[in-house]
């Protein structure tokens, strides 16, 4: 499969990505490692007039605890993130999932900020933002802001960034607690039929579901539940309010909601809930 | 010492490992064009116009083309038995009948410009009714061919006695998919053709079977056979689906002959899964009959086969499931009938097992919920009706006469192997447990049969003067190893290192003949063939030994461990292969040569007993692959290397057909899997190591006793992993789980188990 | 655009379009054609090679993205003499290959995947070739080659 043309620019600094998105409009594409948007290119299913690589710029690749922060650069690669001591010591539940995505060769190459950016619902990295209380740092022409994970998931592959905009970190705030990942697919390298990621952290227990809707989301019936007392089973049961999975070969809406409220107990089991 | 059912490690392997094979696509053509197709977009539709103009206007293409263009006669019949009214054309004509069934041929100075220039050729389609799902095309409601006045193609019927089941105490009846499958061989389809400066048209093609092609393009195209060479390199695997010409073929053929440049095209894998054939897709029902002991007596299975939208070998898959209708067991009454009908979807053709795993699904599957109705254990039941090691050869109700076999002895041996009474007895604890990961046990006893079809084979063994072996063989190896299997067969018999060995096949010009590999009998027939030339050439070496030493033709033996030829009692004075060869064309100008068209002696049934152990999640439906033990007999063994590395990928295949695999449509005939990011093709990740064993009973029917082993894998696993889920929610009143066995399905099948679940789909006698 | 990698310890330069992906670059214009070409989304790993070192799908990295890096291929793997190296010699001794198709891509993810965890267990083996298909072999002897390279343990069979 062969690429429709385009021509390719490799950005040498963030403002020069800024600059070149500005001046090229919704011709132009950020590339980070590729891994969203090649596969797309290939089968033709998107065909900008010109690609910004940013993968090279090295200095967003970078994992790093910062005023009670794990911040985590967003061209730093799946791979780098899974193995990061201080992602494992700070924020293991990020580190877990970032080795959980793709295969290991996808994990090489693909970069976190090119999978949040990407905006699937599916993806297993934003259920772990959205858990852990995360936010977004990205900068545009007029320069750096920071948006709550909750705000940036607009809808299906849909994200808050203007296009002028570049993702530039991710941030978690510190988190050591206990936690809980559980995502059911049918084999090993697919996409989530359903996932669930529960994590204890200092303003309670988050929740998140993969693949429950056109946003990665949390389970807010759930984490309401559990701060009024509810134990995780019973808490667990309300893992489908406020959902609206889409249903194909792989599972009705039935299922996916069945399921949901499964592996939130079962998140909520493993991470001491 | 015999180098036989040693474990030779490949001769072919260094190349691939070091530099990767030589595939189609890795061919040097220099000036090569690149030939790709537009494809239906529409299941069923009339073709209102199709607008190449933008195409044909872009720089760098050279050549485009529709059926009209083309004046190539259609594909034809399947033997003469499918309809005359539904052949393909070359490309579309008219009416499109699946999504991807080719309608324009771009021929372009590269594979970027022939890529740009699909997107410009404009379709107009005028949608017609889809017929995706073979009961409704069955009822004819809507035809794809309306000159044929309907959509069945091809049918059989062995049996009709109204009483089959009358005597039996205890009757049970099953509805089971055998859900159509892509073979996915990870070369997808793939030529190249130029033209020679002698005028011939050299063709170089990933397939299984290379004189099939010379033939069909010298039929297609009009050409003179010997003015055909095909030469296949290596090829990435076919699992049967290569064993055919495609449309494809024939249009890059005609390309090269038409522009007088050499030709290349090479399938995308989105392509390959709706143009390469698919496999199974039958719909079956079973009843079985017998008594509350647990013998059974009758057996009838129903086919309703899927052939995709033009039949092609997949129309006639019933005719080998009925071969092997009542499998390895000892029934008396046994009935067979099917019906092949046409819907709007990729054509089926063979994939490994092409038609008997079907049938050993459908019994394998209808035997355990027999036993699970008369409450016997399933190893019990099977037990009690295999056939007995001194009833060969057996002939069963549907006429096919099985030639040797001890099925008991690899049923207790898969049991022995698997610790069946502890399994079971660990599934007992975990029953009482309730915990939400059950464990399941499924088991399937097989027989099937190979080297099925009436050909014969081709081998050659010529002796250089320089002492060096050629080889030639007509089977065209994919993977299956034949440069190092029948190397081991040659030295065998003639005592030469296998180093000193060339094995050449799949050249239509150096191998005169060949019916290819397929159908797991290479070996059998293939292999035979080589080693009969090679006896020959022993032969001939000792008439020309004879001469030399001036001694009697029965007092020269050959010497195996120093490869040489001496007169009894005085081995110091002896003569070498080279020497003998040397004296060969000294004589007469011919070479030290034996070449053999073996006739087929009619086929072998390999058999075995697969033990499948399963974990299923029952909040969620997942199923965990635990262990797979497969016991299979395919007579003597040449090297357990190889014959291992049949089973071990046969059982991957079959367990990912009841785990994962499904080829999917909607409603509209729009493929949903056509991608392997969406068709669940099994990897590493979902597959534990295999624990395999070989029983070797000989057969008497080749000199090598050897029976197939390309296929046993697929056919003996899928039914023990598809009875292992089923068996591992049978405590929560479930009957029956479709294939494959995904999470959806297993969840959907638990929570549909309702008390009234064992009187559903049963009849008892009196109660029919 | 002109585009310069190390491929197999050799400088390449070459003038390629933009849309040239790292596959097509390594098989049609340097023409190395042992790394092959399974699918069009990522999945099967039959373009594998090594990018500085590391495991990736060359079906889905720009040839562009790769220039100034490191490239290996399957036929930079042998030693300096020829001989098979640790993982293509356990490959012919475990039967660890059939067609052959696959084995390039299965042999650089192996190689890469040893170079991260000298020591696998077959489950690491299993998982960490989650990413590479391959149709005849069941994987049996893939994972067996893998863990024969590594020197760890034999399977249990």
């Amino acid at each position: 499969m062969i690429p429709a043309s385009f021509d390719y620019v490799r950005a040498e600094s963030v403002d020069e990505a800024i600059g070149l998105l500005s001046e090229h409009g919704d011709d132009a594409k950020l590339l980070a490692g590729g891994h969203s948007l090649l596969p797309l290119m290939k089968l033709r299913l998107a065909q900008p007039a010109m690609l910004i690589d940013i993968g090279h710029l090295r200095e967003l690749s970078y994992v790093k605890e910062e005023k009670g922060y794990v911040c985590v650069g967003a061209l730093t690669r799946h791979h780098d993130l899974a193995n990061s001591l201080v992602a494992r010591a700070s924020a293991p539940v990020l580190a877990h999932v970032a080795g959980q995505i793709g295969d290991p060769q996808v994990r090489h190459r693909g970069t976190i900020g090119g999978s949040i950016a990407h905006g699937d619902p599916a993806s297993d990295l934003p259920a772990a933002l959205l858990a852990l209380g995360g936010s977004l740092v990205v900068q545009g022409p007029n320069g750096i802001r920071e948006i709550d994970a909750n705000d940036f998931f607009l809808s299906f592959f849909e994200v808050a960034l203007t296009p002028e905009e570049v993702l530039i970190e991710v941030r978690v705030p510190r988190s050591e607690g206990q936690w809980g990942f559980e995502k059911l697919t049918k084999r090993a390298m697919d996409w989530a039929i359903v996932g669930a990621l529960a994590v204890r952290t200092s303003n309670g227990v988050g929740v998140a579901l993969i693949n429950m809707g056109p946003v990665p989301m949390h389970a807010r019936a759930v984490e309401a539940a559990l701060a009024s007392g509810a134990n995780a089973s019973d808490a667990a049961q309300h893992a489908a309010e406020g959902t609206e999975p889409s249903a194909d070969f792989n599972g009705s809406v039935a299922y996916r909601r069945h399921v949901a409220k499964v592996l939130v107990g079962r998140a909520l089991k493993t991470a001491g809930v | 010492m015999s180098i036989l059912g040693n474990r030779v490690v490949r001769r072919e392997d260094p190349k691939f490992l070091t530099v990767g094979g030589t595939y189609v696509a890795d061919l040097d053509l220099p000036g090569s064009v690149y030939l790709t197709f537009v494809r239906s977009s529409m299941a069923h539709a009339k073709l209102l116009s199709v607008d190449t103009s933008g195409a044909k206007a872009m720089p760098g293409v050279v050549a485009v083309y529709t059926n009209d263009d083309l004046g190539i006669a259609r594909m034809p019949t399947i033997m003469g038995m499918t309809n005359e009214a539904m052949t393909q054309p070359m490309l579309a004509s008219g009416t499109v009948r699946y999504v991807g069934e080719p309608i324009v041929a771009i021929v372009a100075e590269s594979r970027e410009i022939a890529a740009d220039a699909l997107e410009a050729v404009v379709v107009e389609y005028e949608p017609l009714t889809v017929v995706i799902d073979p009961a409704e095309a069955r009822k004819d409601n809507d035809l794809l061919f309306p000159d044929a006045g309907t959509n069945t193609t091809f049918t059989l019927d062995f049996g009709g006695d109204e009483a089959l089941f009358d005597d039996c105490e205890v009757v049970v009846e099953l509805t089971l998919i055998n859900q159509r499958v892509a073979p996915c061989p990870m070369e997808g389809r793939s030529a190249a053709a130029h033209m020679t400066k002698d005028g011939r048209l050299e063709f170089n093609s990933a397939t299984q079977a290379p004189h099939g092609v010379r033939d069909g393009l010298a039929g297609f195209l009009g050409l003179e056979p010997d003015k055909v060479h095909v030469v296949t390199p290596d090829v990435g695997g076919g699992f049967g689906a290569k064993a055919s010409v495609y449309p494809e073929d024939i249009v890059v053929g005609w390309c090269a002959v038409h522009l007088g440049r050499p030709v290349r095209w090479t399938e995308t894998r989105s392509e390959s899964m709706l143009g390469l054939g698919h496999g199974r897709a039958q719909l079956q029902h079973v009843r079985m009959g017998g008594t509350r002991g647990g013998v059974i007596s009758a057996y009838r299975i129903d086919v309703l086969q899927d052939c995709g939208a033009y039949p092609a070998f997949g129309a006639v898959l019933p005719f080998m499931t009925r071969v092997m209708t009542s499998g390895p067991y000892k029934i008396p009454k046994a009935e067979f009938g099917s019906v092949s009908v046409v819907t709007n979807s990729t054509p089926t053709t063979a994939y490994r097992g092409a038609g008997r795993p079907e049938a050993t699904a459908a019994i394998e599957r209808t035997m355990d919920v027999f036993a699970r109705e008369i409450e016997m254990d399933p190893a019990e039941l099977r037990r009690r009706n295999l056939i007995g090691k001194d009833e060969f050869p057996y002939t069963t109700p549907t006429e096919t006469v099985y030639d040797v076999g001890d099925y008991h002895q690899a049923l207790e041996l898969a049991l022995e192997v698997a610790g069946y009474d502890e399994l079971r007895a660990k599934q007992a604890r975990r029953r009482a447990s309730g915990d939400p990961i059950q464990i399941g046990i499924g088991l399937s006893c097989y027989v099937e049969i190979t080297n099925g079809l009436p050909d014969g084979e081709f081998g050659a063994v010529e002796v250089r003067p320089d002492g060096k072996i050629i080889v030639r063989t007509g089977t065209s190896p994919h993977g299956q190893g034949h440069v190092t299997a029948w190397s081991m067969l040659v030295a065998e018999q003639m005592g030469v290192p296998i180093e000193d060995i060339e094995v050449i096949y799949g050249d239509t010009d150096v191998v005169p003949r060949g019916a290819g590999t397929m159908g797991s009998r290479s070996l059998q027939i293939g292999g035979a063939a080589v080693n009969q030339a090679a006896v020959d050439v022993v032969e001939k070496a000792k008439d020309l030994a004879a001469d030399l030493f001036e001694a009697d033709r029965e007092d020269i033996v050959l010497d195996k461990s120093n490869a040489s030829f001496h007169v009894i009692g005085t081995p110091a004075v002896s003569k070498s292969w080279g020497e003998l060869a040397k004296a060969a064309v000294a004589k007469d100008g011919n070479p030290l040569f034996a070449e053999v068209d073996l006739a087929s002696p009619g086929p072998t049934f390999p058999f075995g007993t697969h033990i499948s152990v399963v974990e299923v999640d029952v909040e969620t439906g997942k199923v965990t692959l635990l262990r797979h033990i497969a016991v299979d007999d395919a007579g003597r063994i040449l090297n357990p290397l190889l014959a291992e590395g049949q089973v071990h990928g046969g059982i991957a295949q079959g367990v990912a057909q009841a785990l994962l695999e499904e080829v999917v449509y909607d409603p509209d005939g729009n493929p949903l899997t056509s991608t392997f990011a969406d068709y669940s093709f099994i990897s590493a990740a979902e597959l534990p190591s295999f624990e395999t064993r070989f029983t070797e009973t000989p057969t008497p029917i080749n000199a090598l006793g050897a029976k197939g082993i390309g296929e046993s894998g697929t056919i003996g696993s899928t039914p023990a992993l598809h009875n292992a889920v089923c068996d591992a929610v049978a405590h929560l009143g479930v009957r029956h789980v479709d294939m494959p066995t995904t999470p959806i399905r297993v969840w959907n099948a638990i929570n549909d188990a309702a008390p009234h679940h064992d009187a559903k789909n049963t009849t008892k006698k009196g109660g029919r | 655009m002109k585009v310069a990698m190390t491929v197999n310890g050799t400088l390449e330069s070459h003038d390629v379009e933009a849309r040239t992906l790292l596959v097509d670059y390594l098989r049609n214009v340097v023409g190395l054609t042992g790394t092959n070409i399974g699918c069009d989304t990522t999945s099967c790993g039959a373009c594998t090679v090594l990018l500085n070192g590391q495991s990736v799908k060359s079906c889905t990295v720009l040839a562009a993205q790769a220039a100034g890096d490191d490239i290996t291929t399957i036929e930079g793997l042998a030693l300096e003499d020829g001989r098979l190296n640790p993982v293509q010699q356990a490959f012919q001794e475990c039967h660890g290959l059939q067609c052959g198709y696959c084995t390039p891509g299965m042999v650089m993810a192996i190689t890469s995947l040893l170079t991260e965890n000298p020591h696998p267990t077959e489950e690491d083996v299993r998982v960490g070739l989650e990413g590479n298909l391959c149709r005849c072999t069941g994987y049996h002897n893939i994972v067996a080659s893998a863990l024969a390279a590594s020197g760890v343990v034999e399977m249990h069979q």
